[in-house]
This record gives C-alpha cells, sequence and structure tokens, in this order.
C-alpha cells in the first residue's frame, strides 16, 4: 500500500490511491501476477489457437493456405454471430438453449417471405431479425415475469421453435435462394485488399492515438498513469493479425465481407458492453443481482434485454447460414450450432457462472471450434471424431476457467 | 449539539426525527413505539438485543419497510419514504451489512454502480476515476489500485467502498447497519476512523452496532431498543457499558453484571 507524499506539479486530486508511475518491469509483473492469480484474459484461447494451427499445419500442409484460411472465416461467421448473442445471456448468468432453433425458425421465414411471398430481401432480413427479438422478448418476460429458469424455458424454446420452423417450411423440406440475390451476397461476396489495409491503418492509429490520449488526459486530470506498454504492444500485435489476414485473403478470392459482418458486430458488442451505461448493467446483473437492483438498476428490464439481444443475433446469424448454404432447410439451426456457439462463448473465456466475459470470446472461441473442425475436415476424420475432439476442448475450456476461478477465489480476486 | 436545545426551537431541527414509529408484520409487532432523534455533525449508535427491532427501524426509516404509525420528521419536514429510492431522494443513505457489492466489477464501478457519469450512455470513465480518487481521497480510504476487483480487497475495505459509495449522493443522514462486524482488529479501526470523518464532514450518522466497545469509541449517543421499544438513551460521556447492557437485557444485574461488578469489587478491595 503506498501513499504517496504528493511532490511536483501535481493536480489537487493526486492521488493517495495511485500507483507508482509506469515502467515496463512493472507492467510485467503486474501482468505475470495477474496469470497466477488466475486473471487469465484471453491467453489460454490464443495459445490453444496456435497449438491447433501447428498441429494441423503439420498434420496437413493446406491446413494454412489462403484458401482453407478463407474457408474457414466463411464457415464460423454464422455460428460466431449467435455465439456473440450467448455472451449476452451468459454475462447476467443465464442460458439460451433455444438460439439454434431461433436461428433456424427466422431464416425460414425470411425465405418464405422473400421467395414464396416475392417481400424485397432486404426486408425479409430485417422482418428475420425483429422476429428474433419479438421470440427473445417473449423468452425474457416469460424468464422474469413467472421466474422460470432460463435453462428450461430455453429448452422449451428449441423444441418448441423447431416445430414452428417446420411448419413455416411447410411441405417444402428446403427452400432456395437465388445464388446472385441480395441474401445469397452476405456469405459469398469479397473485398478487394485494400479495404483491409485500410481497416489496418485505421484500426492502428485510432488505438495508438487513444493509448495515448488516454494516458494525457489521465495525466492532466491528476489520475495515476498505468504502464501503457501493454496497450501498445496489443494494439501492435491486433494490427499485425488484420495485416496478415488481409495478405492471406488477397492471395485467393479476397476479404469475405461475412467475416467482416462478424468482426463488426464483435467490435460493437465490445464497446456496448464495457463502454456502456447498458453494459455496465449486464456485469452488475451477472456479479451480484441483489446489489444491482440495490443500486436502482431496473434488473428484469435488463434481463429482457440480454436475451432480446441474443436472439435477434440468433437471428441474423441464421441469416448468415442460409446466405452461406444458399437455402433454408428443415435441419438448420439444428444440429451441433447451438453447442458450438455456447461452446465458442465459454471456450474465449465468457464465465458460466456470470458476470465475466467478452465479445471477443465469441471470435476467438469460434476460431478454436472452426479451426478444430475445419482441420477434422482436412484429415478426412468423421464427424464422430469431430464431436469427440471439440466435446474434449469444451470441457478443456471449462476446466481452465474453474480452475482460473478457483485461482481467482484462492488470492480473493 | 445536544438535541434537547433543538427541540427547544434553537437551532436547525435534528436532522432525523422520529415519534412514536410502529411496525407489525402481520400479528408480529416489530415496532411498538421509537422515538430517537440524529443530529447533522452526531454520531448515534442503536443498539438492542436479536429482534430489538433494530433492523426493522433503519429498513422503515430507509423506505425499504413503510411505517405502520408515528411521525418521521427529515430535516423538520414530515417525511413518509415507501421505497428505498424515496428516502435516496431524501438524502438518506444505507449501507446494509452484506454491502451489496459486486465482486467482479472494479472499485470505481461499484462506487458509481447504478449513477454512472456517462455521455448518451457511454461511460465517462476518466470522470468517474477522478471523483473516485477524490473521494476516498477525503475519506483516507487507502487502496491501492482502483481497476482491481472488489473481490480483491480486504474486508475493512469492503466496508469503506460501501459507505464511500453512499457518500456520492451527498446524503445529510448515513445509516450503518453492523459496520464492525466480521472485521479484524486493525480494519474495525480503519472503518471507526471513517465514521469519525463522516461526522466531521456534518453528516448525520445512525449506526447499529453489537459491539458496543466500538459505540463507545464512535458514537456521541447511544439509543436502546428493547423489543420493539426506544427504553433508554445515554450519552455516551458518563456512560458505562453495565448500564448499557443493563437497558438492553432489560435486568439490572443479569449474572454476567455480577460477576463483572464482583471482579471489580475484587479488584477494589485487592483481593486475589
Amino acid at each position: 500500500m503506498t501513499t504517496h507524499t504528493a511532490t511536483g506539479p501535481v493536480g489537487p486530486a493526486r492521488a493517495t490511491a495511485g500507483t507508482p508511475p509506469p515502467d515496463t518491469g512493472n507492467w510485467i509483473r503486474e501482468r505475470v501476477q495477474r496469470l497466477r492469480t488466475g486473471d487469465l484474459g484471453p491467453l489460454p484461447v490464443i495459445l490453444g489457437l496456435v497449438v491447433i494451427s501447428v498441429i494441423f499445419q503439420i498434420a496437413n500442409g493446406r491446413f494454412l493456405s489462403p484458401q482453407n484460411l478463407s474457408n474457414l472465416s466463411l464457415q464460423i461467421a454464422s455460428t460466431g454471430v449467435i455465439a456473440l448473442g450467448i455472451v449476452f445471456v451468459l454475462v447476467i448468468g443465464e442460458i439460451d438453449l433455444s438460439a439454434g432453433s431461433v436461428s433456424g425458425i427466422t431464416s425460414a421465414a425470411m425465405v418464405v417471405l422473400t421467395i414464396n411471398h416475392g417481400w424485397p430481401p432486404v426486408l425479409a432480413i430485417v422482418v428475420a431479425v425483429v422476429f428474433g427479438a419479438a421470440i427473445g422478448l417473449f423468452h425474457g418476460m416469460i424468464f422474469t415475469k413467472l421466474g422460470v429458469p432460463s435453462f428450461v424455458l430455453t429448452l422449451g424454446g428449441l423444441l418448441a421453435w423447431q416445430g414452428g420452423q417446420l411448419l413455416v417450411l411447410g411441405n417444402h423440406g428446403t427452400i432456395n435462394i437465388p445464388y446472385d440475390g441480395t441474401i445469397a451476397s452476405l456469405a459469398n461476396t469479397t473485398l478487394q485488399s485494400w479495404i483491409g489495409y485500410v481497416i489496418a491503418a485505421v484500426y492502428a492509429s485510432a488505438a495508438v492515438g487513444r493509448t495515448c490520449l488516454t494516458a494525457r488526459w489521465r495525466r492532466e486530470r491528476g489520475l495515476a498513469v498505468r504502464p501503457f506498454t501493454g496497450d501498445l504492444v496489443r494494439d501492435g500485435a491486433v494490427t499485425a493479425v488484420i495485416l496478415a489476414a488481409t495478405v492471406v485473403f488477397s492471395r485467393w478470392h479476397g476479404i469475405p465481407l461475412s467475416l467482416l459482418i462478424f468482426v463488426g458486430l464483435v467490435v460493437a458488442v465490445d464497446v456496448l458492453l464495457r463502454g456502456t451505461t447498458f453494459g455496465r448493467k449486464l456485469f452488475a446483473v451477472g456479479g451480484n443481482a441483489e446489489a444491482a437492483r440495490r443500486a436502482g438498476i431496473q434488473v428484469g428490464t435488463v434481463k429482457v434485454i440480454a436475451f432480446t439481444i441474443a436472439s435477434s443475433l440468433a437471428a441474423f446469424g441464421g441469416v448468415l447460414a442460409a446466405s452461406r448454404l444458399f437455402a433454408v432447410n428443415q435441419a438448420s439451426g439444428g444440429s451441433d450450432i447451438l453447442l458450438n456457439a455456447i461452446a465458442a462463448a465459454v471456450i474465449g473465456g465468457t464465465s458460466l457462472f456470470g458476470g465475466r466475459g467478452s465479445a471477443y470470446s465469441a471470435l476467438l472461441g469460434m476460431l478454436v471450434i472452426g479451426a478444430v473442425s475445419n482441420g477434422m475436415d482436412l484429415l478426412n476424420q468423421t464427424s464422430a471424431v469431430k464431436y469427440v475432439i471439440t466435446g474434449a476442448v469444451l470441457v478443456a475450456a471449462v476446466v481452465i476457467d474453474s480452475l482460473a476461478r478457483r485461482g481467482r477465489a484462492a488470492s480473493g480476486r | 449539539m445536544t438535541s434537547t436545545a433543538q427541540r427547544a426551537g434553537q437551532g436547525p431541527p435534528p436532522v432525523l426525527q422520529l415519534e412514536g414509529i410502529t411496525k407489525s408484520f402481520g400479528a408480529v409487532k416489530a415496532l411498538g413505539g421509537v422515538s430517537m432523534t440524529v443530529a447533522a455533525g452526531e454520531v448515534v449508535a442503536l443498539v438492542g438485543d436479536n429482534g430489538a427491532g433494530k433492523s426493522t427501524l433503519i429498513k422503515t426509516i430507509a423506505g425499504a419497510h413503510p411505517r405502520d404509525g408515528g411521525t418521521m420528521r427529515f430535516g423538520g419536514e414530515q417525511v413518509s419514504p415507501r421505497r428505498p429510492v424515496d428516502s435516496t431522494r431524501l438524502g438518506i443513505a444505507t449501507v446494509y451489512q452484506d454491502l451489496a457489492l459486486c465482486d467482479n466489477l472494479d472499485i470505481v464501478a461499484n462506487l458509481f454502480l447504478g449513477r454512472e457519469k456517462h455521455h448518451g450512455g457511454f461511460l465517462s470513465a476518466l470522470d468517474m476515476e477522478e471523483v473516485a480518487v477524490g473521494l476516498l481521497k477525503r475519506l483516507s480510504v487507502r487502496i491501492k489500485d482502483l481497476r482491481a476487483p472488489v473481490s480483491s480487497l480486504s474486508g475493512g475495505q469492503r466496508q469503506s467502498v460501501a459507505i464511500a459509495r453512499s457518500l456520492l449522493g451527498d446524503p445529510r443522514l448515513v445509516i450503518l447497519d453492523e459496520p464492525t462486524a466480521a472485521l479484524g482488529v486493525e480494519q474495525t479501526a480503519e472503518v471507526l476512523e471513517l465514521i469519525e470523518r463522516l461526522r466531521a464532514e456534518g453528516h448525520a450518522v445512525l449506526m447499529v452496532s453489537h459491539n458496543l466497545a466500538d459505540v463507545f469509541d464512535v458514537a456521541d449517543r447511544i439509543v436502546c431498543l428493547r423489543l420493539g421499544r426506544s427504553v433508554a438513551e445515554f450519552p455516551v460521556e458518563g456512560t458505562t457499558e453495565e448500564q448499557v447492557v443493563a437497558a438492553i437485557t432489560g435486568v439490572a444485574d443479569s449474572s454476567a453484571h455480577k460477576r463483572r461488578k464482583l471482579r471489580r469489587d475484587r479488584a477494589e478491595e485487592g483481593r486475589p
């Protein structure tokens, strides 16, 4: 516990509650300390991704090829958007098992409207997302008003909306969408590489500018200046990843639009979760609902909104899936989509126990699941092996989460 | 500062003035007529045995359990808080024993929980941290890293954060429910020091405590509840613990009291 005797030109609010001035050694020490105490951040999943990539690349030289990486990013976008919605319900300490079925019924509604009834595709997409929002609102209202556990409620939703999907599709079973239509273009458009370079440049300048400005503002206000070496390292690493991805994609067809949409949504959700009062309320409700209630937060409303957002994103994920498949059929939104979405959020570091999580967990976790699935396909493995491996990865991630939790508890974090 | 002087019409009215407060839960009469005052810059300790009605009384003042009868004046005005938010609006802050902190959020986030500073919904993190640093400095609460999650704090620090949070709305009355329960010696001292600082800043403080040592350390007056009634009131100056214990238990010479008296007598007479 350091108490500064104020020296030098410091503001009136010079912190008793301050940290020592920045230095790199300190930052590293702090990081190591955090890791020790179970505050793992995205590190395990990034390490896992590297390990998975190396193994598959050794087993099959095509894994890291531009073609396969483009393919992989197309594969993860739709389920990734669903996983992003799952993050919202996990953060408030609940679960949504209906996300897969919701993506199925809403995309079914979309194709019926646009193909069978001739609605403009964009309007049909909007209706699908609004339909998803309405389903989420419905779930949320039942959950908060009647107090049905979310697990049971959304398990019922899983079955009921799947039945609804079969009804909507009628006796067609499968409805195809035109290859050159607006809906199909979502997952099948690739952008030129200059867009990637622009994004990298914008990100790098924004991130570095933000880091430096924040440090300056903190100094001006007499707040403890935190070491920002770590932030700069992170900004540099993310910029490098954007550049590398752009180069890789440019050597195949270009940057997949659906990946860009997914990543864009991840960034938007990250801002919402960490930068807004609403995001703060979500974490408060997930951390200690009673404390949130006493602080004047409308806990019920926050939960309803979380379910609504989750189902809306599930619906949009369904739209992307339909776009990639050029069709909606009776199996859309079924199979392992739901479990992959939940697994992705958890593997990425969103806690099943509520109160902890981030938008990036959907992206990182989905990359892990996508990489495993894609790598197994390259190795001509059967679904059986894929399921076993994906399941093992999920359990490993939850074990890491539990151990980290124990570490935090032991060190009182 | 004495409440008798204020009742006589000199000086400003006390911050909180209760007259004959009653509250029943069904057939159970939890409060059967409580009268007391708390003035600005005064720490009043509310003591009483388990089930004496201490918690019910503070919940009544805080609006969590609206009272059945009696009058409550706040700053001289008659008020009837019916929900917690009503009392908050009046300027009453209550820190319950369980503190109600979110362990997963950092200290600044907990301080501003439910009333974050923002521009159009976007958090103003630096504004909040600036206020938090100033507030904690003012209260001499020493916490190394304001970005650390609350779960990493000691019991005393958690209590300090909870009390500091109650001060953000600049309340006139701060109600503390067992602020030193389950704290170590050093942490208790830390929290008592904080309570003294609240008094020095002119807040009226109503503190519920079982710990008479703490009460004698920090309070100006002691109000004693027994079976839902306010039965006695002591200035701390010139009052002994025995008197307070007798008022709490309603027994002038309990066996514990007798033993203590015996011990003291022996010591005075120099016997072994």
